[in-house]
């Protein structure tokens, strides 16, 4: 026989060959059309998929081998936190109240990415971009499961951690991180690839998961660390294949432009006002600072993104149409939304607290044209009723913003001291919101955005104002997980605890 | 277009007044007092007098300002759809045409203690 023997192994390229473009065929007897039914109602034009490029080259069985690798690390760590008493080992317990909105607000998002990304995967016709989405969508499901693993063991301890996805389904302030992903997943899959693959992973993870890594490093909690750096290396890939995406919508066809455009228009606001939490944990929630929510945007907003948009313009993309908008908001929104946080912490599965005069201090350095101006004297105010034993509550609930579906809590750009309020009507109904940016995203798809459930109004129509019922509904176990931090069970734990392990009590 | 989508597509808004077992919802601001964080949202019945939403939950709700003892109801300047408006304390809500999820915004020009303090 004069068979010619092949050799053992593929070499890397040949393999990544096998491994990925190799995976795809061309059908005989269903039309492309069929096959893929949603990647042309959304108008965007793709002339050649194999000009979408891989930039990591990185192939299933390798893929496996790296995240095994990383969980393993990762596992150990969290059982030897879990052992030498890490939940003592946090600078103050005041800290938990970020990592409880976070496990309430974010994780869930990681697993809403997870089911994103395998809907991505499997409507895109390309290969090298099915690959790649499958793999974000197995990352995005890790991210969840590590999440959820490393603070499960603040959950033995304190109060507020047990009931995340409820929390998450039901309860006001997570709903601005779910309805963005309820908007990504409800969108076709480009939209979805700007939404999520850029405008979370390119534009906002950097203001989001840095300061909030560093922030857990500071304040003691190995755990988030770990979580953090495990989750670190797919980040990269995640950016990449954003940015990949965009660069390829607009390299295919110039008619893509203007569809892109507006995405990132959108996509940049709703971040935005996702971001409204990320400033309050920064500026309010770290007992130890690492920096201000004004200085990690000047970092990562103002340079990072600056230098984005500059390297996009090439391709006729300008800054997004709320830019200028949200840097009037910067020194604002941290104080605007932990005020709200406190005067309605009867209705949250944290703590909130009225800050103390050195945080006063801190944030008067930190935002001098602003923090002493507008903010200390209600802060002063709000101390002056906790003396007189008349703490503030404000049960006058509030009005949400149909899109974004925060409380509108947030200012006229140019005027801080009056209240931003915006409405359309539709279809004979009014709808409010709480800036010219979430305004806009409703107008240009209303059938879409008046759906929202708000949780607000939802009190009234599904539970006829009945707050202790709702607070039933949404888990939360009223005298333990909300209220002020000063005299609550997690602070009369910490301290206990804390001085067991530091002295001779 | 009003929704990018494959084929018509019409949403159900989720907050119809229907939802609301006969109330509605009324959104009330002061305006330049920012204590309060957010417009306040009430679910009241359209039968309401006007002059009860005032002396009723409003008044109870504006109590944490110090301004609030000061406000002289007759006085204050209203708005309704951020145009000036002028509401009959006498009338119901429906009467006033204040209609399910409208924002009705209040002005006491010259009270503003937190935000001269500083």
């Amino acid at each position: 026989m004069d068979m010619k023997a092949t050799k053992k192994k593929l070499g890397m390229k040949e393999r990544y060959r096998a491994l990925t473009r190799d995976l795809g065929w061309e059908s005989s007897y269903q039309d492309k059309d069929a096959i893929f039914p949603y990647v042309n109602y959304e108008g965007i034009k793709v002339h050649d998929w194999d000009k979408w490029e891989d930039p990591f080259r990185l192939t299933m069985d390798a893929y496996w081998k790296y995240q095994a690798e990383k969980e393993r690390k990762f596992y150990a760590i969290i059982d030897a936190h879990a052992q030498n008493n890490g939940h003592l080992n946090i600078t103050d317990a005041r800290y938990l109240s970020a990592l409880k909105i976070f496990l309430q607000a974010i994780s869930p998002g990681e697993y809403a990415a997870h089911k994103g990304f395998a809907r991505a995967g499997r409507e895109f016709p390309g290969v090298g971009t099915q690959v790649a989405c499958q793999m974000q969508a197995i990352d995005e499901l890790r991210h969840a499961q590590t999440q959820i693993h490393a603070m499960s063991n603040y959950n033995r301890y304190y109060d507020g951690f047990h009931a995340f996805a409820d929390a998450r389904d039901r309860i006001w302030y997570t709903s601005v991180a779910r309805s963005f992903f309820d908007d990504a997943m409800s969108a076709g899959p480009f939209e979805f690839m700007i939404a999520i693959g850029f405008s979370f992973e390119y534009v906002l993870t950097n203001l989001l998961f840095v300061p909030f890594m560093s922030g857990a490093a500071y304040n003691g909690d190995m755990a988030t660390v770990t979580f953090g750096f495990s989750a670190q290396s797919d980040e990269a890939r995640h950016m990449t294949l954003g940015l990949e995406c965009i660069k390829f919508m607009l390299e295919q066809d110039p008619d893509n432009l203007p569809i892109v455009q507006a995405w990132i228009d959108k996509w940049f606001w709703r971040g935005f006002r996702v971001l409204g939490l990320v400033s309050t944990m920064m500026d309010y929630m770290l007992p130890k600072r690492v920096m201000s929510w004004r200085e990690a945007w000047e970092i990562y907003g103002v340079e990072n993104g600056g230098a984005l948009f500059k390297d996009l313009a090439r391709y006729g993309i300008r800054p997004p149409k709320g830019w200028d908008d949200a840097e009037k908001a910067i020194d604002h929104m941290s104080h605007q939304f932990m005020l709200g946080l406190y005067q309605w912490s009867f209705g949250t599965s944290f703590h909130s607290w009225i800050p103390s005069d050195e945080d006063m201090d801190w944030l008067s350095a930190k935002y001098p044209d602003t923090f002493d101006k507008y903010y200390r004297p209600r802060w002063a105010h709000i101390k002056k009723l906790k003396a007189a034993g008349t703490p503030f509550k404000n049960y006058g609930l509030a009005r949400l913003c149909q899109c974004c579906q925060l409380p509108s809590v947030f200012t006229e750009p140019d005027d801080p001291t009056l209240t931003c309020h915006r409405e359309t009507v539709y279809k004979g109904e009014k709808y409010q919101f709480c800036s010219d940016g979430c305004k806009d995203i409703f107008d240009n798809e209303p059938e879409k955005y008046i759906q929202s459930w708000l949780p607000m109004p939802a009190l009234f129509s599904e539970l006829g104002g009945d707050v202790g019922a709702w607070m039933n509904w949404v888990s939360l176990r009223d005298g333990d997980d909300n209220g002020d931090y000063d005299g609550s069970t997690d602070q009369k734990h910490f301290n206990e605890w804390r001085g067991l392990a530091t002295s001779n009590l | 277009m009003t929704v990018k989508s494959m084929k018509d597509y019409v949403g159900v808004s989720r907050d119809r007044v229907e939802n609301f077992n006969g109330k509605q919802l009324v959104y009330v601001s002061w305006d330049h007092h920012l204590l309060f964080a957010s417009p306040f949202l009430l679910c009241l019945p359209p039968e309401t007098p006007f002059a009860e939403l005032v002396s009723g939950p409003l008044t109870a709700l504006v109590q944490p300002d110090p301004d609030a003892a000061a406000v002289d109801w007759s006085a204050v300047e209203w708005l309704k759809d951020n145009a000036p408006f002028t509401p009959d304390f006498s009338r119901s809500l429906a009467a006033n045409g204040i209609g399910h999820k409208d924002q009705i915004r209040f002005r006491t020009p010259g009270l503003n203690a937190l935000l001269n303090a500083a």
